[in-house]
């Protein structure tokens, strides 16, 4: 079955700003995907080619076999879309956007559209204007949840969202991916896709850096070893795999302190047999970090 | 270092003063409007100094001036849609009359723009709430758009005044004519504080206050047009007919200036005590729970567009008929109205029957241009519904472009349909009852149906610049529609050339009744506006979403 999301070097300019440089990205039938990154990446932008918002300037892009740009009233039966930023009418109310955008698509489930109101505990009397940020977040979620889509496109579904509501915004989208939906989930947040994906992907100025599955993804994170040795052994500083290694003195021995690739743990601990080694500690390799990398790049990359 | 930033802020703040960061507001309003004013103001200026120089050349004789000046005041139709000329010897009556009132409406209609654009349109952007969370205090916002607003309007009514006295007009008739518009201005921009504080929306906002601006004019017209001048004092009912009042080149009258300050200032007190009883954001009426289910009418893009622009329909159906109805009375009224001296020349016109054609042509040359207005205001909802992101949600439905956009032309060409119906019906009823001849009644709908073509012509444009320059599509199209509307209010005076008057598409709107209907002319007008909306519809469905 081909992936229901395919997107090969997609560009998109908006005059002199990149906001897509040759972006490539696929997301398999049923699974989560995470698709994570800084403040002006480029989530939005790729979100926005994909619903035909937007014409890419260069590439290809394909949703569940059709084009986005050219196939929008028959393509667009078979996903909903949770904007970032959520506006609503300020005189209709929230009951009513959810059925004008339910019947837009061809009908509602009541009894899901109510179970949802219920679980999000929101008012679907009040005026568009009346709904904080999180509130209008909620009315394009229930829209969009008690849609019978295939794919459910997110952009920041949680940014305006306390963390009771999070965590049911968490269990529906189990419970709609129980029943073989597919959805891509853009966020900047790494602990929510984590929770959630399967597969993430970290985008880039426009670009995906890295993309694969949590335990690939942490595959590329290092571990931080701290060992206490009697003495040091030589050479730790030129092995490959083991970085900002650091020495200090503890008691009567020395303190190492390192940064090890995951596939390097094995050369490290080579290393120092025969060290005297009395204590190690090794934290676990996070995303955070990993990801955080790709931030302070990012920041680096600006300055 | 976030820490003693953080200290200093709560140290300062408990007693935030009601005007603090007015200053800064301001600052900000004039930036925003950097652009957009200096252009409105010169529009006014160039119109006023236009109109009078092309005067002063034209009848430089006081002789030539009274009988121009007797020919319009026998007309009607002139007194009815501008108001009479009040000095027949006066350079500056005779060359302004038609920017008198028509003018200060205009700047009235400008006072409420302002006012709702700094306002209630910051309030709805958030922008205010986030400035209310810095240093700025409760009445600052207000108090700052005020002051940008009102110091507009001086300036204005000074260019205008410095443009007059330069196209050659005395200088104390021209600054009083800078105030009569001044005085206009001054009492919108109060009604329209008010407005802002109870209405919840800048568009109600500017609704309600531009609501009040037609009605004030209407007023005025009812009492220019009355026989013999029977109801003239209903003018003073209307901060329209104050500009009227003020004299302006016949013996000015200044105490009226301290009239509108009084009512400007009493308008704007109760803005103020309005400001400190509602909540940001929210209007003077609490909002109140709505239904927790769409009705069956809302389940597409018609019955989401109907739903939106229903409210102003409503208030523009209520407006046409009010106004076709008054004008439908004046008709019977004109054979009295026409004095001994000006009779042979209407006689020369076609009698009565001449006089009533052209009143009637005049009225509904007026109604086209006026309901061309709403067109355009409800037509620019799809560029409105896309830079608020509203768009981006529904476009990502199975709601195709070419359907969003086929909704809102409907809104747009139907409610202008439904107006002239609607002022068609009133008028033809009112002018048949008061004259008892029903033969008015093809006439006035016949009058009414010659108007839709040069309406969907502006709609065409309207549709063209929403599609290919988003971002300029408002001002191109308001801009658009001012151009026409002052290419055949003075064009003709200032003596432009021919193919520059017929760039309007209300040049090609025959005169009716009077003037023989050019089947191909309207055929024209009809297969311009369906290029226009071809080609709009097209680049719409082709261009990038723009917030
Ligand atoms: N309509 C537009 N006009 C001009 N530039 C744009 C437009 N839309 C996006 N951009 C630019 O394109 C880049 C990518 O923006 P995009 O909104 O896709 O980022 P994002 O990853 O969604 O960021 P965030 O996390 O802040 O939502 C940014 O530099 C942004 O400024
Ligand atoms: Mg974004």
């Amino acid at each position: 079955m081909s992936p229901v999301i395919e997107i090969h070097d997609l560009s998109k300019s908006f005059g002199t700003v990149r906001a897509l440089d040759h972006l490539d990205l696929t997301v398999e039938r049923g699974e989560v995907h995470g698709f994570l990154g800084p403040n002006g990446a480029g989530k939005t932008t790729t979100l926005r080619v994909l619903l035909g918002l937007l014409r890419a300037d260069g590439g290809t892009a394909r949703v569940l076999d059709a084009d986005p740009w050219r196939d929008v009233a028959t393509l667009h039966r078979r996903l909903a879309y949770v904007p970032g930023d959520v506006a609503l009418w300020p005189n209709l109310t929230g009951g009513e956007v959810i059925d004008l955008l339910g019947r837009l698509h061809g009908g509602t489930d009541l009894t899901r559209r109510a179970d949802l109101l219920e679980r999000f505990d929101l008012d679907p009397t009040k005026k568009g204007r009346a709904y904080s940020k999180g509130n209008r977040q909620k009315v394009a979620l229930v829209a969009a949840l008690a849609s019978d889509a295939e794919l459910l496109l997110l952009d920041e579904p949680t940014s305006g969202l306390d963390p009771l509501m999070e965590e049911v915004f968490r269990q529906v989208v189990a419970e709609r991916l129980a029943q073989g939906v597919t959805v891509l989930l853009s966020s900047h947040i790494l602990s929510e896709a984590e929770a959630l994906s399967h597969r993430v992907s970290i985008i880039r100025h426009g670009r995906v850096v890295e993309s694969g599955t949590l335990d690939e993804l942490r595959h590329l994170t290092r571990t931080a070893v701290t060992v206490d040795v009697r003495a040091v052994p030589t050479g730790l500083t030129g092995l490959p795999g083991v970085h900002d290694v650091r020495v200090e003195p503890h008691g009567t021995g020395s303190r190492v302190t390192c940064e090890v690739d995951s596939d390097a743990l094995t050369t490290l601990v080579d290393a120092l047999a025969g060290a005297g080694v009395h204590g190690l500690t090794s934290a676990p390799p996070t995303l955070e970090e990993l990801f955080l990398r790709h931030y302070s790049d990012d920041l680096a990359g600006v300055r | 270092m976030a820490t003693t930033t953080l200290t200093r802020r709560v140290a300062a703040a408990p007693p935030l003063a009601p005007l603090a960061g007015t200053a800064r507001l301001v600052r900000l309003a004039l930036r925003r409007d950097r652009v957009l004013v200096p252009i409105w103001l010169a529009v006014f200026v160039v119109s006023a100094a236009g109109s009078a120089g092309a005067t002063v050349g034209l009848y430089p004789t006081e002789a030539s001036r009274v009988a121009v000046a007797t020919t319009i005041n026998g007309n009607p139709s002139f007194a009815a849609l501008y108001g009479p000329i009040l000095d027949p010897t006066s350079m500056g009556q005779v060359s302004l009359f038609k920017l008198s009132a028509l003018g200060a409406a205009l700047v009235g209609l400008l006072a409420v723009f302002l006012v709702a654009r700094h306002t209630r349109a910051e309030e709805e952007t958030g922008r205010t709430e986030l400035l209310g969370a810095g240093v700025v205090g409760r009445w600052a916002p207000l108090s700052a758009a005020l002051l940008v607003v009102v110091g507009t309007l001086v300036a204005l009514a000074l260019i205008t005044a410095a443009g007059l006295a330069a196209a050659g007009l005395d200088v104390v008739g021209s600054l009083s004519f800078g105030l009569s518009w001044l005085v206009t201005g001054l009492a919108f921009t109060g009604i329209a504080a008010v407005a802002a504080q109870v209405a919840s929306t800048s568009r109600g906002t500017k609704g309600l206050a531009a609501g009040v601006l037609g009605l004030a004019y209407l007023v005025r017209a009812v009492a220019d047009g009355s026989p013999n001048g029977d109801l003239v004092g209903l003018r003073w009912l209307s901060p329209v007919g104050w500009s009227q009042e003020l004299h302006a080149f016949a013996n000015p009258r200044w105490t009226v200036v301290g009239l509108a300050v009084v009512f400007a200032a009493t308008t704007v007190a109760l803005a103020y005590a309005l400001v400190a009883r509602r909540d940001l954001g929210a209007g003077l009426l609490p909002d109140r729970p709505g239904a927790a289910t769409a009705p069956r009418s809302l389940a597409g893009p018609v019955g989401l567009v109907v739903r939106l622009n229903r409210g102003s329909l409503l208030g523009w159906a209520l407006g046409a008929a009010l106004l076709s109805m008054v004008m439908g009375g004046l008709v019977a009224n004109i054979s009295g109205f026409v004095d001994e001296n000006s009779r042979p020349f209407f006689e020369a016109l076609g009698g009565t029957q001449g006089i009533e054609d052209a009143f009637m042509a005049a009225e509904w040359s007026f109604i086209g241009v006026f309901f061309a207005a709403f067109a355009i205001a409800t037509l620019l909802r799809l560029r409105g519904e896309e830079s608020a992101g509203r768009a981006e949600g529904l476009l990502a439905t199975p709601l195709t472009r070419r359907r969003w956009a086929s909704a809102h032309l409907l809104a747009a060409l139907g409610g202008a349909v439904v107006l002239l119906t609607v002022a068609g019906v009133f008028g033809a009823f009112s002018t048949v009852r008061a004259t008892g001849d029903p033969g008015w009644w093809g006439t006035v709908l016949g009058a009414a149906v010659v108007q839709l073509p040069a309406i969907a012509v502006v709609v065409g444009l309207t549709l063209v610049a929403v599609a290919f320059l988003p971002r300029l599509a408002v001002g191109v199209s308001w801009g658009s529609f001012t151009l026409f509307l002052l290419l055949g209010e003075i064009g003709p005076l200032l003596r432009l050339p021919t193919w520059l008057l017929e760039v309007s598409p209300f040049a090609h709107t025959p005169r009716v009744p009077g003037e023989t209907v050019s089947v191909a002319q309207l055929g024209g007008l009809t297969v311009v506006a369906l290029v226009l909306l071809v080609v709009g519809l097209a680049g719409y469905r082709r261009r990038d979403l723009a917030t």
